[in-house]
């Protein structure tokens, strides 16, 4: 089990009178960075809940680091980071944080740390509601570095974000992860699949594939991720 | 449970709330504004001012500490940041005690302002001690925001949970003794009466604030008092989840 961290089978999640989710399998092997892929509305988030544990389920098992998902022991092994930053708007970066890291048990001189690797080093002070959305987003991903968690899950992180920050926190992204951290990233734009390690393909709360971005360049024939997820899409619907 | 994180989340409220100087100077210049405003309306009648206006210097604290509580448990759920926080390791009693430290603090600070101008330039008395009147002040402020916690999990936005304020505070305050002697409302609102935590926060400060005997009833309103805060704050935990749909 320790290469494994996450193990999901047959899951089912309705939301609102519809299923979102209905029967889904899928593995994350540990200290990957693994790229959760498909377009608005396909469940990629409600997937994400399941896995830190805040979504009731209908049915299905969700193992996550060796523990059934959102059990207490593991709120201190998991980061969540959700696709609206979830920080107080009405606070300063470091009080925000200084907050998060008295909640998670760390010392407050991780708080200069994860403010440093999120690239906000000098505006500590700042009002985060005066922030910009893509700081105020990067905000919400220190609050989660705090504790080093050992699986951090990522919603959308670089929504929103100019082209040069978004590099930068994929290369953050992958110094967490050759750190030893499993690291589970949505994004709708299939450009970044190319960061990723593994890839999760999701399409009407299903996944589609579960492959890495060379197998599905050879696989379609097609160099380009976006269409080679849109081959993957009609050979599934034919 | 863990005083580390208790108070974490106290000093966060209050930071929050530093931030918004106009609400800390509403939260101490309204109830000085309407004791003043009563003094006045009820010129002619100093008694009737020592009846209405002195209990209510211990009755603001509760009325503003619901409604402020209520909103910020609001946007506490509705930011992202209650479901961030249902993720980590923090235990529901650790953020409500949080948040009850914090706006007992306020509200302490709202009492002693509100009772000096009364008890000291309006011309109300108490017979017993102002800080009496401050104490019970401070209890139901505690009351009005652990009832706020738990009511706020019903609104959905904050124009519904502005609301709850006239529909359930209101009520109390009509039932509660403060207007009319209880003995002369119709049977049925004297019994409900007996039901409503309001009536036993009115009943203490009336007490304090006329001369006599404090009473057995004192010791059994200040136990109720407690005992509804208790049941309120256990509510409130119970609206909140760590798994939503």
């Amino acid at each position: 089990m320790a290469d494994t961290a996450i193990e999901i089978e047959d899951l089912h999640v309705v939301r609102g009178g519809r299923s979102v989710i209905d029967g889904l399998d899928l593995h994350v092997a540990a200290g990957s960075v693994t790229g959760l892929l498909g377009p608005s509305g396909c469940g990629k988030s409600t997937l994400m809940r399941a896995i830190v544990g805040v979504q009731i389920l209908q049915s299905g098992q969700v193992m996550v680091l060796g523990e059934p998902g959102g059990s207490p022991q593991l709120r201190r092994r998991v980061g969540y980071v959700t696709q609206a930053p979830s920080v107080y708007g009405d606070l300063s970066i470091s009080e925000n944080l200084r907050y998060f890291a008295a909640v998670v048990g760390v010392g407050q001189e991780r708080v200069g740390e994860v403010i440093h690797t999120v690239g906000l080093a000098g505006r500590e002070q700042q009002i985060v509601g005066s922030l910009s959305g893509g700081e105020r987003s990067r905000v919400s991903l220190a609050s989660a570095l705090l504790n080093d968690p050992e699986l951090l899950v990522l919603d959308e992180p670089t929504v929103g974000l100019d082209p040069v920050l978004r590099a930068e926190l994929w290369r953050t992204f992958h110094e967490l992860a050759s750190a030893g951290s499993t690291l589970l990233i949505s994004s709708h734009v299939m450009d970044e699949a190319s960061e990723c390690d593994a890839l999760l393909l999701m399409r009407d709360g299903a996944l589609l594939e579960q492959t890495t971005p060379e197998r599905l360049r050879q696989q379609t024939g097609e160099q380009d991720l976006g269409r080679a997820f849109l081959a993957v899409i009609e050979q599934a619907s034919s | 449970m863990s005083a580390r994180v208790t108070l974490a989340t106290a000093r966060r409220v209050l930071w929050q709330i530093r931030r918004d100087p106009r609400t800390i100077a509403l939260l101490l210049v309204v109830p000085v504004g309407l004791l003043v405003l009563m003094r006045f309306v009820f010129d002619g009648q100093p008694q009737t001012f020592q009846a209405i206006g002195a209990p209510m210097c211990g009755l603001f604290p509760f009325i503003i500490m619901f409604l402020v509580t209520s909103i910020a448990m609001l946007r506490e759920r509705t930011s992202g940041t209650l479901e961030r926080l249902m993720s980590l390791p923090i235990a529901k009693v650790d953020l409500l005690v949080g948040y009850g430290v914090a706006f007992g603090l306020l509200a302490a600070l709202q009492a002693v302002v509100v009772c000096l101008v009364g008890f000291l330039t309006l011309g109300l008395h108490a017979p017993h001690g102002a800080w009496l009147v401050g104490l019970l002040a401070v209890g139901n402020a505690v009351l009005g925001m652990a009832l706020g916690l738990f009511v706020s999990a019903f609104a959905r936005t904050e124009f519904q949970a502005v609301q709850f304020m006239p529909a359930l505070i209101f009520p109390q305050l009509l039932l509660c003794g403060l207007f009319v002697d209880r003995h002369e409302m119709a049977s049925a609102l004297y019994g409900v009466s007996w039901g409503l935590p309001l009536t036993y926060a009115y009943d203490a400060l009336a007490r304090a604030t006329r001369s006599g005997a404090l009473g057995g009833r004192m010791a059994i309103d200040i136990c109720v008092i407690f005992s509804a805060t208790l049941v309120a704050l256990a509510l409130g935990a119970l609206t909140l989840r760590r798994r939503t749909a």
